[in-house]
């Protein structure tokens, strides 16, 4: 099978995946009680990794966007660059790449490892369909993590940015709140919980069929799990592009005001 | 190599082969598998596979279960054509079969109590039915002691057992066996092949049992269990005025069916490979 062929035909499969797991979620049994472990181990797991991403991020920002905004006379709109920049890029992709490494890997490397030790042939052995059991309940608890974990992210960011630029940049408190404040529409609101709902889509996916398609042992394993991040991560960087363009298309057109 | 079984035409079993294999063809990529292979199990039949590593042992247990599907061919179980049918309807005939893995495959993250309840715990059954199931199920493997264990603090031996229980919750009729022996010392082999001849003989259930240990397929094709007169569970050679006709053999050679018969048949071979095979 040429390079071709082959992407092609892992893109075919990866879809196929992602639709038949769609399907299955109209079918009992639910696993609920999965999906709240897998939101405990995805979301809580999670969660001090994603908020100090956020919190040094929006640091960073702070500092290094202050000295182009003092040439200017702007030092006061600090808080609506952090702001701005964090809900409506950085905050999505970074707290998901973040995602892609801590939970894409894990769940890459745990199906993996059940594929190879026949743990998935067992499960299908006994009557339950690896779909439902095991990509459905991290499907959900991506799709309801990621989002919030992202919210989560950006107000650390924020409040990054205020510990700098109030601190470092002499910016006071007040004026740091609200041009944080002000920066923020409708438009990146909707563009900040959207844009982490298709990266906790992306994660799931890339990761599943990452671990479900593993062949060749332990080796194996360690070949799934790179991939995963590899990928999940490009996909994430990518697809924000499109996302931002087609969010301030619509944005422009009126849709989102 | 034909594989009719040897009894008479008025004795023929009227009932629909447990397992049925009719001209399977299966190759990945350009490496062939299995090449027309054609056989059946009979119900309470136990079909002994042997065969060298890589000709295709493991992969009839698969095609068995829907876990994959023939190029060519159908596959039957208790008469209907599991070959093309989709993953959705293989999940029902799934729940009438019990698969026992060459490592146990026990879900690590999972107790041995969750491992065995498996099966019930996803068809919705009470948590008193699952203990009690289970229960029963251990004490048959002897391990009632280690319910509450995690598979990772479990011996190869028990790890089988466990495999053994949880392939036997919901008293399927038909139980295959994936080289269960493979890599245990002689007595807990001994106990395997023993747990696998009471299903046989006293459950009445159908089985494939794929090994390449010849010793295994002696004790399995000349050892009967029956229960004594005092209600105790005894393990009975096969003697001269008694001969075991529910256990039969083929072996696989370059994806083919070099041999099919009674075990009788298979230590008198002439055929050079399964001589050397069997020596």
């Amino acid at each position: 099978m040429n390079a071709v062929t082959l992407a092609v035909s892992e893109i075919q499969e990866t879809t196929l995946l992602a639709g038949r797991t769609l399907r299955e979620a109209v079918r009992r049994p639910y696993y609920v009680r999965d999906i709240i472990h897998q939101m405990d181990v995805i979301g809580v797991g999670s969660l001090s990794i994603v908020l100090l991403t956020g919190l040094f991020t929006g640091g960073i920002l702070a500092i290094q966007t202050g000295s182009v905004l003092r040439t200017y006379g702007a030092l006061d709109f600090t808080g609506q660059l952090v702001m701005t920049t964090m809900v409506r890029a950085l905050g999505p992709v970074l707290a998901c790449i973040m995602l892609a490494g801590r939970v894409g890997s894990g769940i890459a490397a745990e199906l993996g490892s059940m594929v190879v030790t026949e743990q998935i042939d067992a499960l299908r052995a006994l009557g339950t369909s690896p779909l439902k059991k095991l990509v459905w309940p991290r499907l959900v608890a991506l799709l309801i993590m990621a989002p919030a974990l992202t919210l989560l992210a950006d107000l650390c960011g924020a409040f990054g940015g205020w510990i700098v630029a109030t601190n470092i940049l002499g910016v006071t408190s007040q004026t740091y709140i609200n041009t944080a404040k002000s920066a923020l529409n409708y438009n990146d609101i909707f563009g900040g919980v959207l844009k982490p709902f298709v990266y906790g889509f992306i994660i799931a996916v890339v990761s599943c069929r990452a671990g479900l398609r593993t062949r060749g042992g332990t080796v194996g394993v360690g070949r799934s799990t790179t991939q995963s991040v590899v990928l999940a991560s490009i996909l994430i960087i990518a697809t924000d592009f499109f996302l931002s363009k087609l969010l301030l298309a619509l944005g422009d057109m009126g849709f989102l005001r | 190599m034909s594989d009719a079984p040897v009894i008479t035409h008025a004795e023929r079993p009227r009932k629909a082969p447990a397992i049925e294999f009719r001209d399977v063809h299966l190759a990945f990529d350009d490496r062939v598998i299995l090449d027309g292979i054609s056989f059946s199990v009979q119900p309470g039949e136990t079909k002994i596979v042997l065969g060298g590593s890589g000709t295709g042992k493991s992969t009839i247990l698969k095609l068995a279960l829907g876990l994959l599907r023939p190029d060519a061919g159908h596959v039957f179980v208790d008469g209907v054509d599991i070959s093309a049918m989709k993953e959705r309807a293989l999940l029902e005939i799934r729940q009438k079969i019990g698969m026992i893995f060459q490592d146990g495959a026990l879900f690590d993250s999972l107790s041995v109590f969750e491992n065995v309840g498996f099966r019930l715990s996803e068809q919705d059954a009470t948590l008193e039915d699952i203990e009690d199931a289970v229960r029963r199920t251990l004490r048959f493997v002897n391990l009632e002691d280690a319910i509450d264990k995690m598979p990772n603090e479990l011996s190869g031996g028990m790890r089988r057992r466990v495999g053994i229980a949880r392939a036997l919750i919901g008293s399927p009729k038909i139980i295959l066996y994936d080289e269960p022996t493979a890599g245990l010392d002689p007595p807990t082999a001994r106990t395997i092949c023993e747990l696998a001849m009471k299903l046989r003989d006293l459950e009445g259930v159908s089985s494939i049992f794929v090994t390449h240990r010849i010793d295994d397929a002696r004790q399995m094709a000349s050892e009967f269990v029956t229960i004594g007169e005092t209600g105790d569970i005894q393990i009975v050679h096969e003697r001269d005025d008694f001969c075991l006709v529910n256990t039969r053999f083929i072996m696989l050679r370059r994806g083919k069916i070099i041999f099919g018969g009674t075990d009788e048949e298979l230590w008198a071979s002439t055929d050079p490979y399964i001589k050397a095979f069997l020596s």
